[in-house]
């Protein structure tokens, strides 16, 4: 019985990560952007401060009619979301906010997460390619490009925690994270989280959706219910991302004061809130720079950071 | 729910809820949304003009180097993990380094290898 409850804690537990945080980080976008552009942003819905701009949106989202189109390839085209939202859900399971609290605490945790990871970028390939659209297409294409470049300096700098901290579960890593750690893997964790934000496509590197020549990319044709689940794993994205980035680089639940799952989510905002304001900030990468940026700094970069934790671990601990 | 399995069962069973969140959602939709196809609205939207042939139309595609590149660097990359794991155990510190600086040798010299015959540049 206890084991069943226990079960159960972890699976709600996961499910209220999974559809709470990303509503959060989508309504702190709205006013973030809004106020970072001198705007109000959402003010009506809800009452104050428009809190409730992503529920209305959800219930709109909900009632539209959901169009296929003739020249579409149909499964295909009907899968897709939930082949790009579903993985971040799975690689949720896997993070752990505190010491022992983690829902499944898998032996390699970290070649898991960024196994699947991987195949939610697969979703957008599978929209591009069904939608019988040639921008989406072309949308699609960008995304497996990018995909294939940003996926290597992603990995290396994964490894080289990996290397530090001597094993691949997640919670293994934050046990023995130190605070010296900080500096000494500065560069991967700037290389993991930039090539991160390449995997989920964001700004300012979202070239396969770039609105102002391919449309909305691989979501072009999508309406209703499906494009809403695209719209959430992207945000679902965002919470991974940050999540991970702060389990590998900055020590996941360590810190003063406060307990652990606090500062966790502590760090997941404020990570989440860095996605925000670079969308702010940059102007989108063009195609060539993009895949240039990848493989002359990214990956280089990536490389001496496991030469560096390579000589100190040997050399020095 | 113990051994090495049991904590990919969780991964599993939440793998199976994520499918019906997804089936449940699109449901939901189903039941609330109106359905009134007409053929214009069942055409492809592409950039809002009617779309001129085929939806399939061929490209140069530019990015098939960078597969390449991916295969020859990713295939090493995954022996960096288990290898990650006892890279510090005792008695294997200097190997593992001079290893180590060997892996980066070949990874190095062939981006800059592909950095010389101008894959990574498009103009």
């Amino acid at each position: 019985m206890a084991e069943v409850l226990d079960v159960l804690v972890r699976i709600a537990s996961v499910m209220v990560a999974f559809l709470l945080l990303p509503l959060i980080v989508g309504q702190a976008e709205h006013k973030v952007m809004a106020h970072m552009q001198a705007r109000l942003g959402p003010m009506y819905a809800g009452g104050f401060h428009g809190w409730a701009q992503l529920i209305a949106d959800g219930v709109k989202f909900m009632q539209k009619e959901d169009i296929i189109p003739r020249a579409a390839d149909r499964r295909v085209f009907a899968l897709a979301p939930g082949v790009s939202l579903v993985p971040y859900l799975v690689v949720m399971a896997a993070i752990p906010i505190g010491p022992g609290l983690v829902a499944a605490d898998l032996d390699v945790g970290l070649f898991f997460v960024l196994a699947v990871m991987g195949v939610g970028v697969l979703g957008s390939i599978m929209a591009g390619w069904s939608s019988g659209n040639k921008y989406s297409l072309l949308g699609g294409m960008r995304s497996a490009a990018q995909l294939m470049s940003y996926e290597l300096p992603l990995v290396l700098a994964a490894s080289s925690v990996a290397m530090a901290a001597g094993t691949l579960s997640l919670s293994g890593i934050v046990d023995a994270w130190q605070w010296w750690w900080l500096p000494w893997q500065a560069a991967g964790g700037v290389v993991f989280f930039i090539a991160g934000l390449a995997e989920l496509r964001r700004p300012p590197f979202d070239m396969p959706i770039a609105e102002s020549e391919l449309i909305m990319g691989h979501m072009t044709e999508y309406t209703g219910m499906r494009f809403a689940l695209f719209m959430l794993a992207e945000y679902v994205g965002i919470v991974v991302l940050s999540a991970l980035t702060a389990v590998l680089f900055l020590g996941g639940w360590h810190g003063p004061l406060l307990p652990g799952p606090v500062w966790m989510l502590v760090k997941v905002a404020l990570l989440s809130f860095v996605v925000i304001w670079l969308r702010v900030s940059y102007p989108r990468l063009r195609e060539d720079q993009l895949q240039k940026l990848a493989w002359i700094g990214l990956v280089p970069v990536a490389l001496g950071q496991l030469a560096l934790t390579g000589l100190v671990k040997v050399l020095i601990v | 729910m113990g051994g090495y399995f049991g904590s990919y069962a969780l991964v599993v069973v939440l793998f199976a809820i994520g499918a019906v969140v997804v089936a449940a959602a699109l449901f939901a939709n189903r039941m609330l949304r109106p359905s009134r196809p007409t053929p214009e609205k069942l055409t492809s939207y592409e950039c809002g003009v009617d779309p001129v042939g085929e939806g399939w139309a061929q490209s140069q595609v530019r990015y098939y180097v960078f597969t390449y590149l991916y295969v020859v660097f990713a295939v090493d990359a995954v022996f960096l993990f288990p290898w990650a794991t006892v890279y510090a155990a005792p008695g294997f510190g200097m190997t593992t380094l001079v290893e180590m600086f060997l892996f980066l040798g070949f990874i190095a010299l062939g981006i800059l290898y592909a950095w010389r015959k101008r894959v990574l540049a498009w103009t």
